[in-house]
């Protein structure tokens, strides 16, 4: 017989076998797709895995993908430590696009037009995760609810930006004007669009740990959402923290967004982000909210997604795969996350 | 003359506000069953989408609207399965997984329908429900032709908000559903299995939900197309809270939001308006959180909501 019971720890180890075991699982999972579309199993997986990873030319372009991801993963991740139910990074992302978009258009020199975005493109998505924060600390509004709706909110303003006083007058295109040449991110490797916001989004990943490991803020963080009440009885300002958290959850989403416009785009579109800040969701949870763990977690995805587009055009399998992998992916991953909350025990063997 | 032109201006502006409705007012209550149960169903939206999908694409193959819909609910049904296995029986949270069905369901949209239909430059379609006027009714003046006038998924959905109300507030079922959404721990005590009377609204929001994306890609557009939802199951979010959970306020908001929109509509295409039409949009969404945070004072919401229930543990 077996029996489950409450685990009161877990081993650190678990941290990684965890979401290689979800990947796993989706990968079992959708092969199954794969099977659907006529196609040869490994053979799909082989060309999404060499078009996204197999050279140097594929890695930047992967890379190039993840940074947004590993932005808004991080966002998510601390947030959630948190517990503050950020949903909104979509809209945070957006709000960071459009705020760096606005900003970039000015002529100046280049390092000043690049620093003046970032701050712009965070600030602008701190202010949009300040809205369901202040609403829980103040009103009790969930979170949850509020951070989506807001999404819609911020996308909508986008629109209404790039189908009104930002409308092409020449093409009627809905898009922004570009940035200004100076202002684009410089690319590192040349003949590769690897841009300065990737190496931006790899620092950013063990400073947002640093910070939730080492200080005091990442040690507040840390209780406000393990046990508020402890929180509070041991002097922690819990409103004030998660208003902390909201700010930087918000500031890197909206670093997200300059980076899209900085160094993809140099503009802003009605579909600069194809759901990245949902994604982020998923790298978060896959990355068990380590900030750490959001880097490998963004470039699984980024594979995915550019591997996807390879392997429909050699095999014919819908790349609209690697949408159904990233779904899967995070429900995959939350199943194996009650191995930390139970553990399976064999009883009655022994008598 | 003019007055004739106004009269059809005006019957033709409330039957396009009923159509509008219809979609959201059946995923609004779809999404107030779940809720009353204590469960939030993020997936709302990729699931109205997949949906759409096969309700579709089960016409498209069979020729049988009817069929279509019959495919669309019990996919709906499916999801709500799905999605309340995760949460109700395992209790994992709510709002990661309703987004993880959401990302699932859209994804699985787009792959089957790509996969089935292939990429082609003008999607097929298939001819949709038509109009089915209700003799004598469809005479009365204005509210004849607008209200009695329409798809036979329109009559579904009107009839579907007072049968909502009595279900959730006459039946046994209704009371066990607003018992496990408020205090699960007592409903249990009074004998009311917890996880199947969840399982059991989360799957009959799915239904509805199914019904939402059948009435989108069936009676509204007739194709399927990759914007067919296009944010309406987060307006569906919107509304059930704006309508305080209730199925009658719920379909009230549904009703509002469709005037908004389709005055929207109207503006558009006049040319006249000045106002860009995403303030419109955003209406819902911006009246929501303030409602939000005005309702909180007096928590209307079910007390249960996210918060999983396990047995054993007390």
């Amino acid at each position: 017989m077996f029996r489950l019971e409450v685990r009161t720890s877990t081993p650190a180890w678990f941290n990684l076998v965890l979401p290689l075991l979800a990947i796993a699982a989706t990968l079992i999972l959708c092969s199954g797709l794969i099977a659907l579309a006529g196609a040869n199993v490994f053979e799909s997986y082989g060309v999404m895995f060499t078009a996204s990873l197999g050279d140097s030319y594929a890695i930047t372009e992967t890379l190039v993908r993840a940074a947004p991801m590993i932005f808004t993963g991080l966002a998510v991740a601390v947030a959630f430590r948190a517990k503050f139910w950020n949903i909104g990074a979509e809209g945070q992302l957006l709000a960071g696009a459009v705020a760096s978009c606005f900003v970039g258009a000015i002529p100046m020199p280049g390092p000043l037009a690049m620093l003046l975005m970032a701050v712009a493109g965070a600030a602008a998505g701190a202010a949009v995760a300040l809205v369901p924060a202040t609403l829980r600390v103040r009103f009790k509004v969930d979170d949850v609810v509020s951070s989506l709706l807001l999404n819609s909110v911020i996308y909508y303003a986008l629109m209404a930006l790039i189908e009104g006083p930002w409308k092409d007058s020449f093409s009627g295109y809905p898009i922004s004007p570009p940035i200004e040449d100076s202002a684009n991110f410089p690319v590192l490797i040349e003949g590769t669009r690897l841009h300065l916001g990737v190496v931006a989004a790899l620092i950013a990943a063990p400073l947002i740990w640093f910070l939730i490991v080492r200080t005091t803020l990442g040690f507040r963080i840390r209780v406000t959402g393990e046990n508020p009440e402890a929180a509070r009885y041991g002097g922690i300002h819990v409103e004030r923290v998660l208003i902390s958290t909201a700010l930087l959850s918000g500031a890197l989403a909206g670093l997200a967004g300059v980076g899209e416009v900085g160094g993809v785009h140099f503009q802003v579109m009605s579909d600069i982000s194809p759901g990245y800040g949902y994604s982020g969701i998923v790298v978060a949870m896959l990355a068990r909210l380590n900030p750490l763990g959001v880097v490998p977690a963004a470039i699984f995805l980024a594979a995915v997604m550019t591997g996807a587009e390879a392997m429909s055009r050699a095999t014919g399998v819908p790349a609209f795969l690697s949408d159904v992998i990233q779904g899967t992916a995070l429900l995959a991953m939350l199943v194996a996350l009650l191995f930390t909350a139970y553990r399976i025990r064999r009883v009655g063997a022994i008598r | 003359m003019s007055a004739v032109f106004e009269q059809i201006f005006q019957v033709g502006f409330l039957a396009a506000i009923i159509r509008i409705a219809t979609p959201l007012a059946f995923a609004t209550l779809g999404e107030m069953f779940s809720e009353r149960a204590g469960v939030l169903n993020l997936g709302i939206e990729g699931i109205m989408l997949l949906c759409a999908m096969t309700g579709f694409t089960a016409t498209s193959l069979s020729g049988s609207l009817w069929l279509g819909v019959l495919v669309a609910v019990l996919t709906g049904m499916l999801m709500g399965a799905l999605h309340a296995l995760f949460t109700v029986a395992l209790g994992l949270s709510q709002h990661v997984c309703g987004i993880g069905v959401t990302l699932f369901s859209s994804g699985l949209a787009y792959f089957l329908y790509r996969r089935i239909f292939g990429q082609q430059s003008v999607p097929p379609s298939i001819k949709g429900f038509q109009t089915l006027p209700i003799p004598v009714f469809s005479d009365i003046p204005v509210l004849g032709p607008a209200v009695f006038n329409q798809f036979a998924l329109v009559y579904m959905a009107i009839l579907a908000i007072p049968l909502a109300a009595f279900i959730l507030y006459r039946t046994p079922w209704g009371l066990s559903v607003r018992m496990v959404g408020e205090n699960p721990r007592a409903a249990d005590s009074a004998g009311v299995i917890v996880i199947a009377t969840r399982f059991q609204a989360v799957i009959l929001g799915g239904a509805l939900m199914g019904l939402a994306g059948a009435f989108l890609s069936m009676a509204q557009f007739n194709a399927f197309t990759f914007g067919v939802v296009s944010g309406r199951g987060w307006v569906a979010i919107a509304l059930v809270v704006f309508g305080r959970w209730d199925p009658w306020r719920s379909a009230g908001a549904a009703l509002l939001f469709a005037f908004v929109d389709a005055l929207q509509l109207r503006m558009q295409a006049s040319g006249l308006g000045h106002i860009p039409y995403e303030a419109f949009l955003m209406l819902p969404f911006i009246f929501t959180i303030v409602a939000m945070a005005f309702m909180s004072r007096n928590a209307v919401a079910p007390s249960a909501l996210l918060k999983p229930f396990r047995r054993e543990e007390r």
